[in-house]
């Protein structure tokens, strides 16, 4: 039987390309069951397609583009303000369904449809789901592994391909897994576990192989926390990320849609490249200090680091869970330095106002203690952006951020000094104007 | 048909990101129409921390260096194809490094933008900015023509023929993979 045995990854490689059998280096043709693209790739993906297939030419399936506006909305900047509309121009000319617009930039709400960040949209819309394979054009699209689907970024080029043809041509990846034994400290947050990951495997220490995530503190964790695991999977420079799914998954996307999955396991007898376990209660909180994701540190290691500012967003760090995290430690406290919120979608915007801690709001609190008000939901200043984004580091300031890069510029300013932490970590942080241990909040 | 390459060099060394290759800021810019990938080339390596030098004279749009030379790990980050096109754009025709983030290398090769070399051992402290180099395709191996040394390279192989076609898209009508367009 072991000769037949695969891993997660390998057997929803196999099914979408009709194969019973992958091995680690197969060049295969994938079906696609979702290509998800912005405003950033979009207008250059639709570019290649127009010009490899012509400009009559249509999409494979008008079901299957997901197209998300979310990098560079709430901009002057007209290119940017431009690349928007070659979106909604395609998605009119094709009939596209599942488009987020916004046109009403002075005020987000007035956009029913818009979303904001495409890897939370995508969650958040049902568009997540175990077994398939879905391509986007942003790295960090191996959020969507969480749902035991195999997620990955790709190029304008490739995209056009499948734009085009809904195929394309992978070489299946060696499997990685890290498995998490033992219960989640209370003061240990996803963050936390994947800093540690990089840390030790490095930012090139995935290259071209799946990770596989899985063990008893991951059986506990939400939906939210293990995005934020298989988000920073491109981190380790890995292909995919990817969780097996259960009845935490099922119950998130039954909400959610409708349509058929495909849960799929890994054998018992599978091989692995690489297998580590770690004991969760032996764990630190930990950094990733300027600049790079596997610069790691005990946060206590950094405790007389001075900062500028605190940033929570983007994909891997502005979802609603995220913020109730954060909110705990801030609850009741004053912050010492700008505190930037910006929750990822419309949503997780609206679910600030509605969920709770002790009868006040999560928008309260953070008011409260002299946060910066939410601002519109989108990438923001994750990744610099326009100069007029919200949060961007346009001087050479310190700065705590739960995003999930920290080469030189990301932010902006290409001697700004970025700290990525967990949301526990940044509240913290926040509140002392140091790096600071959540733990001395607990 | 022997192919080499002659040029200066500009010398990086490990993990240089695609927001240092392409600052986030400029990728309004859109790839696919040439006034934009023209600006894009003028802007390649500009997020590049200020002790490698400067890549691009100010107020350039094409780069005297068509050999960048690199450690470990080039192009890492974001899936964004602006990375090898503002290098190609800029003149770029070959990256040798001793290994590629996978996106990047796979952006290089589907849109034929530049050839990414992989050297066997790390070169970036062999290769001094400004020297001249000479890459010669049909042997795999790099010559410093200052300092007369010979370095190996592993072959490109499949690679090789997508890029001298000019991408993906390219090869599969050369090789009628898919139909020619009418």
């Amino acid at each position: 039987m072991a000769i037949m045995a695969m891993t997660l990854t390998e057997k929803i490689l196999a099914r979408a390309s009709k194969q019973t059998k992958v091995l680690p280096g197969d060049n295969i043709w994938v079906n696609a069951d979702l290509l998800m693209t912005h405003d950033v790739c979009g207008p250059g993906t639709i570019g290649v397609f127009k010009k490899e297939f012509g400009s009559d030419a249509k999409v494979w399936d008008q079901e299957k583009v997901v197209l998300i506006p979310d990098h560079y909305i709430f901009t002057k900047d007209a290119r940017a303000n431009r690349n928007v509309d070659i979106l909604r121009e395609f998605a009119l000319e094709q009939n596209i369904k599942y488009f987020y617009d916004i046109t009403d930039l002075a005020n987000f709400k007035a956009n029913p449809d818009y979303k904001g960040v495409c890897h939370i949209a995508l969650a958040q819309e049902g568009h997540t789901r175990p077994g398939e394979v879905l391509f986007g054009t942003d790295s960090h699209t191996c959020n969507a592994g969480a749902f035991g689907e195999f997620a990955t970024g790709i190029g304008n080029t490739d995209a056009a391909f499948v734009m085009g043809t809904g195929k394309l041509l992978l070489k299946v990846p060696a499997t990685m897994r890290f498995t998490f034994d033992g219960e989640m400290p209370p003061y240990l947050l996803a963050k936390d576990l994947i800093l540690q990951v990089i840390g030790d495997i490095g930012v090139a220490g995935a290259n071209y192989r799946a990770l596989e995530i899985d063990g008893e503190a991951i059986a506990q964790m939400s939906m939210e926390e293990r995005m934020t695991l298989c988000n920073m999977a491109i981190e380790a420079g890995a292909k995919n990320g990817v969780i097996a799914p259960d009845q935490t998954t099922f119950d998130y996307v039954q909400a959610r849609t409708t349509k058929p999955f495909y849960p799929l396991y890994s054998d018992p007898d599978s091989e692995y490249y690489y297998h580590k376990h770690y004991d969760v209660s032996k764990l630190e909180p930990v950094v990733a200090k300027p600049h790079s994701p596997d610069n790691r540190a005990t946060v206590r290691e950094c405790s007389d680091v001075r900062i500028d500012r605190v940033y929570i967003g983007s994909c891997t760090g502005g979802k609603i869970t995220d913020f109730i995290n954060a909110a705990q430690l801030i609850k009741g406290n004053q912050v010492k330095v700008p505190t930037y919120l910006v929750p990822a979608t419309q949503k997780v915007y609206n679910d600030l106002f509605t969920e709770s801690i002790d009868g006040l709001s999560l928008a309260e609190i953070f008011l409260q203690a002299g946060c910066i008000e939410p601002a519109s939901p989108s990438c923001a200043a994750c990744l610099g952006g326009p100069q007029d984004t919200f949060g961007r580091l346009n001087e050479p300031e310190v700065c705590v951020s739960t995003t999930n890069r920290n080469f030189p510029g990301r932010m902006g300013n290409k001697q700004g000094q970025i700290y990525l932490a967990s949301p526990f970590t940044a509240a913290a942080s926040a509140l002392t104007g140091k790096i600071t241990d959540p733990r001395d909040f607990m | 048909m022997s192919k080499v390459i002659q040029g200066l060099v500009f010398v990086v060394d490990n993990n240089i990101d695609t927001d240092q290759i392409i600052p986030a800021e400029y990728l309004t810019l859109v790839p696919s129409k040439p006034d934009e990938y023209e600006k894009l080339g003028s802007y390649a390596m500009i997020g590049l921390p200020d002790r490698f030098g400067k890549f691009m004279t100010e107020g350039a749009t094409k780069t005297q260096y068509p050999i960048i030379i690199a450690g470990e790990n080039f192009g890492c980050g974001s899936s964004r194809e602006h990375a090898p096109i503002a290098l190609g754009a800029s003149g770029v025709e070959v990256v040798v490094a001793q290994s590629y983030a996978r996106i990047f290398f796979r952006n290089s090769t589907a849109t034929g933008e530049l050839y990414p070399w992989e050297s066997v051992e790390k070169l970036c402290d062999r290769f001094v900015t400004g020297q001249t180099a000479t890459l010669d395709f049909d042997n795999n191996q790099i010559t410093n023509d200052t300092t007369g040394e010979v370095f190996l390279l592993k072959p490109l192989g499949e690679v090789a023929p997508v890029i001298d076609a000019g991408g993906l898209f390219a090869y599969a009508r050369l090789t009628g993979m898919i139909p020619t367009k009418s």
